[in-house]
């Protein structure tokens, strides 16, 4: 585990140059947004790498009043001046944003770090896995009222594909999506008279997912962890049913999360023109307007979030793709000290394990993959010192995959506890009365012997 | 810009992690958000463990014991896909029950434990202490369904609950073999070494069940015992139409205290410990709290035996570009056929071939017997004469 002697040391190496003539031409779009796009096929972006442009004070490519523009992919615009310390301040924080910081590090820690030394939203970030499952659910809790139609498959396809395809790199994803019916949240929602809503408290919101989550079959799903995603159609008689903040109010994307487990989003049906309507009503999901919600909230799960900058600073929205580049990297920046952590954690117990109970059998392949996955954590170290994030988390992958084989390997159970009174307590009684005689006869033999020796001299 | 900057950082995790996350802590929240989250707990998930240790019909209480426990953390939010239930034996379609598939733990037949939405997870033989420890520690061979497996992390905060026959030291399973409280402890600490637990609760319903937790030394483990080492737990009534005991006193007090919660209450866990004194149960139930971080005061009943969520609401939502059409994946996917994988391939064949005989049981090895009775022949003949090995030999 990391005690207080186990320390992490970060160095930045840094390179100046000065501008090419292309990425002079880049620079001298009209915004920084079409500069950023300009710079990027100009740089050499492998993982864990940033590219900082420093522009002139007076340049118009940032607007005024931004000092530090960070883009999609894995550069930045600085405007100078201010002084040379400022500047450094700015450059600091800048490096820190974009790759990672003291807490973030802590934060993939977090289940080795004694508690009480980290701030509880340290600890709600999924852990570092080999993939993830994420179901995405619709729950009609009235099929008499609403037929409900979402095109999950084209939303998945649009907009759901893009993201993990850039996660990819991190873990395997799979998808699948479900429809459940008569499927109702485990919470009554008080009416409000003034809004003539209904309202759901912040406080109430716990209690929603249990009744569900028994529904949602994901106990059939893989091994891996399940990210479940609902979207929940109120009943007639509930509608419009608005999620309230702890100040009482409404929440505008009508959406909460729970760390580990996923999200629910409420989608109000508006109320139908005539109030004679046949029922059921036809109800066409938005689903640009559910997708957005969702994959904020798989950004949370994943703990991208953005946290306080100051207000010089400009970040870009990476759009479709959901996640910059640089956020990528932070995310595999922590995910390989996280595993590097857990392959030690895990290596050390199991030679602690053998070395207190000598009689477990070690077979060649648990061998061979705890030799395994000693080297593929010295090689992550390794690549790590020198920068070369992705061959670094590669081999990271590979380290926590063999370890947990090894690991938790079938064989390696310890199964024989024997107590020393236990020993003394089955094993006397069965050799007891059979050693008396012998050792009564041991002794008349010694006896006889020697009494043997001494006669001869008495005959004579 | 030709200064040459080496900036090295040079921060130990944690002090820095204290100073960040206790900054960070004061500036979101108010002072009152501190103190809840300060005293809360840090799960994110719950499990529960229920194990029956006996089999035969007059052990009908300890089916019993572990299906009222089982009732109760189902309704208080827990689903069926994170308990874990072991059943040594079948009593509700056992050919002795005068009223098939019903598991009483009221006389009178008040209260039918056994529903109709029971699922077993180990059932009846698959109750040994092997499977158990299995569970516990996850080394359980990769055939093994997901319903049958702990799939616990750091953040989640297990229940474990055991009944049946016990000592001093020991817990019986199946009439057959026994798991000890040094191999109990040894497992939590496997669990520990792998953070499969946040906090673990404990509770055993057996005679002398207070030495079942002395040995624990990992931390983060709260137990709770229905008698001290010396004392027997007793059993609270018999059904005259059923014929056998129902349940036993500790759990049966404990069944109407968790009656009375419900998933919102803030009941903490010091009223637990005054559940059943020695004038209800003739034993006196013990507990143990120096493994734990957290003030039992401050840990309510529902950290452990309901589900209880944190969530938070989704402030903001990322900007989705409406009109992209039908986005082209970069990555290549696989267009070659790959051949369907023949069923050897799939089974770790070479592993289960050349894997050597686990060695159950510790024999003594065969030369010492050997050479005892060499050493007791020899000793006869030794005594009685030689003449007698001529017959022999």
């Amino acid at each position: 585990p990391v005690t207080v002697r186990t320390s992490i040391t970060s160095r930045y190496e840094m390179v100046y140059r000065s501008t090419t003539a292309q990425e002079q031409l880049a620079l001298d779009a009209a915004t920084a947004r079409e500069a950023d796009a300009a710079l990027r096929p100009l740089q050499d972006a492998s993982l864990g790498s940033l590219t900082v442009y420093v522009v002139p004070e007076t340049s118009s490519l940032l607007p005024q009043g931004i000092s530090v523009y960070v883009g999609k992919h894995r550069s930045a615009l600085v405007r100078a001046g201010g002084g040379l310390a400022a500047f450094h301040t700015r450059l600091r924080q800048l490096t820190q944003v974009m790759s990672f910081t003291a807490s973030s590090i802590a934060a993939a820690l977090s289940d080795r770090v004694p508690n009480g030394q980290l701030s509880p939203d340290a600890r709600r970030h999924l852990k570092s896995s080999l993939g993830y499952e994420i179901t995405f659910s619709l729950l009609n809790p009235d099929p008499k009222s609403h037929t409900v139609d979402w095109d999950i498959e084209d939303a998945v396809n649009r907009y759901v594909q893009p993201v993990l395809d850039k996660l990819s790199l991190v873990a395997n994803f799979s998808v699948d999506s479900q429809i459940l019916y008569y499927a109702v949240l485990g919470v009554t929602p008080r009416f409000d008279k003034e809004s003539s809503s209904f309202l759901l408290s912040a406080h109430s919101l716990p209690h929603v997912i249990n009744p569900v989550e028994a529904r949602l079959g994901s106990s059939a799903a893989s091994l891996y962890p399940v990210l479940n995603f609902l979207l929940y159609v109120p009943e007639r008689s509930h509608s419009p049913l608005y999620i309230q903040d702890k100040d009482g109010a409404p929440v505008s994307t009508n959406a909460f999360h729970s760390p580990r487990w996923g999200g629910i989003m409420v989608y109000n049906v508006e109320a139908p023109a005539s109030p004679r309507a046949s029922l059921p009503l036809h109800v066409d999901v938005d689903m640009v307007r559910v997708m957005e919600v969702f994959l904020a909230q798989l950004r949370l799960l994943f703990g991208l979030s953005r946290e306080e900058l100051p207000p010089e600073f400009l970040v870009e929205s990476p759009g479709n793709e959901g996640l910059a580049d640089w956020e990528l990297d932070r995310l595999l920046w922590a995910h390989t000290v996280e595993n590097i952590a857990t392959v030690s954690t895990t290596l050390t117990s199991l030679a602690q394990l053998l070395g207190k109970i000598g009689n477990i059998v070690i077979k060649d392949d648990v061998a061979s993959e705890v030799y395994r996955a000693v080297a593929s954590a010295q090689n992550t170290m390794a690549e790590l010192a020198t920068g070369h994030l992705h061959s670094a988390f590669q081999a990271s992958k590979e380290a926590v995959t063999s370890s947990e084989r090894a690991f938790f390997d079938p064989s390696l159970l310890h199964l024989l506890y024997f107590p020393d009174d236990q020993k003394f307590a089955i094993y006397i009684p069965l050799f007891l009365p059979m050693a008396v005689p012998i050792l009564l006869s041991l002794a008349k033999i010694v006896r006889e012997t020697r009494q043997r020796k001494k006669e001869p001299t008495k005959m004579d | 810009m030709a200064a040459a900057l080496l900036a090295g950082c040079w921060f130990r995790a944690a002090a820095a992690a204290l100073f960040l996350g206790c900054y960070r802590a004061a500036l979101a929240s108010g002072v009152q958000d501190q103190a809840e989250q300060f005293f809360r707990s840090g799960h994110t998930n719950n499990w529960a463990v229920l194990v029956c240790t006996s089999r035969f019909w007059f052990n009908y209480r300890h089916v019993a014991n572990t299906l009222s426990v089982y009732r109760s953390v189902k309704r208080l939010g827990i689903p069926d896909s994170h308990i874990v239930l072991m059943l040594a034996d079948d009593m509700a379609c056992n050919p002795r029950n005068p009223k098939p598939a019903t598991v009483f733990s009221h006389k009178n037949m008040e209260l039918n434990v056994y529903g109709d939405d029971v699922e077993v997870d180990y059932r009846s033989y698959e109750v040994t202490v092997e499977n158990f420890l299995r569970v516990l520690t996850g080394r359980i061979p990769p055939s093994t369904p997901r319903s049958k497996r702990l799939l616990s992390d750091d953040r989640s905060n297990i229940l474990i609950y055991m009944t049946g026959h016990g000592g001093n030291g020991f817990l019986k399973f199946q009439d057959s073999e026994e798991i000890t409280n040094v191999e109990l402890a040894d497992a939590f600490e496997q669990m520990w070494q792998k953070r499969r637990y946040n906090e673990l609760l404990f509770i055993i319903d057996t005679c002398q069940g207070a030495s079942m937790y002395e040995r624990f030394y990992s931390p983060n483990i709260m137990a709770l015992a229905s008698s001290q080492v010396g004392e027997d737990s007793l059993s609270h009534q018999p059904d005259l139409g059923i014929g056998v005991h129902l349940m036993d006193r500790y759990t049966f007090y404990v069944l109407e205290f968790l009656e009375e919660i419900h998933p919102a209450s803030q009941t903490n866990m010091n009223d637990l410990f005054q559940v059943c004194p020695k004038s209800l149960c003739v034993s006196t139930p013990g507990h143990r709290t120096d493994l734990f971080q957290r003030d039992p005061q401050s840990v309510l009943i529902t950290d452990f035996f309901g589900s209880v969520r944190k969530v938070e609401i989704t402030t903001e939502a990322i900007s989705l570009d409406r009109d992209l059409a039908g986005f082209e994946s970069k990555l290549p996917k696989d267009e070659l056929a790959t051949e369907p994988l023949k069923y050897a391939e799939q089974l770790p064949v070479a592993q289960i071939i050349h894997q050597k005989p686990k060695q159950k049981d510790w024999h003594p090895p065969g030369g010492f017997i050997l050479g005892l009775w060499a050493l007791i022949i020899m000793v006869f003949f030794r005594t009685y004469g030689i003449k007698h090995m001529k017959h022999i030999f």
